[in-house]
């Protein structure tokens, strides 16, 4: 784990370094260069802007309306069937919506039921392996205008599901060994 | 998206009216629009610096080199992509930011590969191929240690939050190599 560590704090100033002295060797004018390219970027994100802003708000009155609650009613049957820790539905079903709320999800989680226990330890494998699939496809469509997505959301929302009961089945499978 | 837009819409007014949330309801869209600000001026800044760095890369050549030093990993599975094409190093380094947990660098080097790929794209307002593997993969989220959700069980006093990082691995890796085949699957079907 040390070296991974290091290796990411490596990374970006390695990265940059060889960026910037390859340019210069290669007599690129390199801050000439960096100032027009880092300009494209404020036509990028007004691209991505609307997409993120409809996104958000969306997400933002599911949890606001009570919409959220009623889901993780829906699914309380089926997680305590299968025996699996209730506080993860909350943790499931806001994972690929918002990134920010699924941390607070998170810290709550591990703040009522401690830092050992099966609750915690499944959100923080969902926290470690699923991404906020909806702003991830928000960002990269808007930021090239696609409109057409073909049957690209059906697939992520397809392997969220799974992932999600990979994770969930990965710990209590790891764990009920020790 | 249009439908799940319209039904996440939808089910929030609906539900909003039941519980006699309505005040809350409407505070929230503005919450949200809120965080849509806040989250593009972040993405400005961090965006800004990734392109202007891949610029240089790009006007010095390196782009090319980096391009076909990696094309025997990436071309595997991207292979619609021209020999020494600049989509090959920026896929590349979007998925190293990914697998070392460097959040800031893999959100405007995808975007830099959406606009690579997008330059191959005949179709412009039609997502391909290699668009939705890119999108599909980042959205599984490799990631082989998970620094921020160990912070936070140390923090709680966990003497061993590193027991999460082998499972995190292997449900991260598992849940990638469904949904890449979950993709290839889909093809064969809507072709």
């Amino acid at each position: 784990m040390k070296t991974v560590n290091l290796i990411s704090q490596l990374l970006i100033p390695f990265f940059i370094l060889l960026a910037v002295a390859y340019g210069f060797a290669k007599k690129v004018r390199v801050y000439d260069c960096f100032v027009p390219g880092a300009k494209d970027a404020v036509s990028v994100v007004i691209k991505i802007f609307p997409y993120l802003l409809a996104i958000f708000i969306a997400v933002k009155s599911f949890q606001a309306s009570g919409a959220m609650d009623f889901a993780q009613g829906v699914f309380l049957g089926l997680f305590t069937a299968l025996d699996v820790p209730i506080e993860v539905i909350a943790m499931a079903i806001i994972k690929p919506l918002s990134g920010s709320a699924s941390l607070g999800v998170f810290t709550d989680i591990v703040k009522t039921t401690g830092p050992e226990s099966m609750a915690s330890l499944i959100s923080a494998v969902i926290m470690g392996s699923a991404e906020t699939t909806f702003y991830v496809l928000a960002v990269y469509l808007g930021a090239v205008g696609i409109k057409r997505t073909r049957y690209l959301v059906s697939v992520c929302v397809l392997s969220d599901i799974i992932g999600i009961i990979i994770a969930i089945a990965v710990v209590k499978f790891l764990f009920s060994l020790r | 998206m249009n439908t799940i837009w319209f039904l996440l819409i939808a089910i929030s007014v609906i539900f909003s009216v039941i519980n006699n949330r309505l005040e809350s309801f409407t505070k929230s869209l503005f919450d949200g629009a809120k965080s849509a600000v806040e989250v593009s001026l972040f993405l400005l800044g961090i965006v800004a610096l990734w392109l202007g760095i891949t610029r240089i890369i790009e006007e010095s050549g390196l782009i090319h080199r980096l391009s076909n030093l990696f094309r025997p990993v990436v071309s595997r599975l991207f292979r619609n992509i021209p020999q020494d094409h600049p989509a090959i190093t920026s896929i590349t380094l979007n998925f190293l930011a990914n697998v070392f947990g460097l959040g800031n660098a893999a959100t405007p080097l995808g975007i830099k590969a959406m606009q690579d790929l997008q330059s191959l794209n005949r179709e412009a307002e039609t997502v391909t191929f290699e668009m939705m593997l890119l999108i599909v993969i980042n959205t599984a989220s490799i990631q082989l240690v998970p620094f921020t959700v160990i912070g936070i069980l140390s923090d709680f006093g966990s003497k061993t939050p590193a027991v999460v990082v082998s499972p995190t691995i292997l449900a991260t890796v598992l849940s990638a190599v469904f949904a890449v085949a979950t993709l290839f699957v889909f093809r064969k079907i809507f072709r």
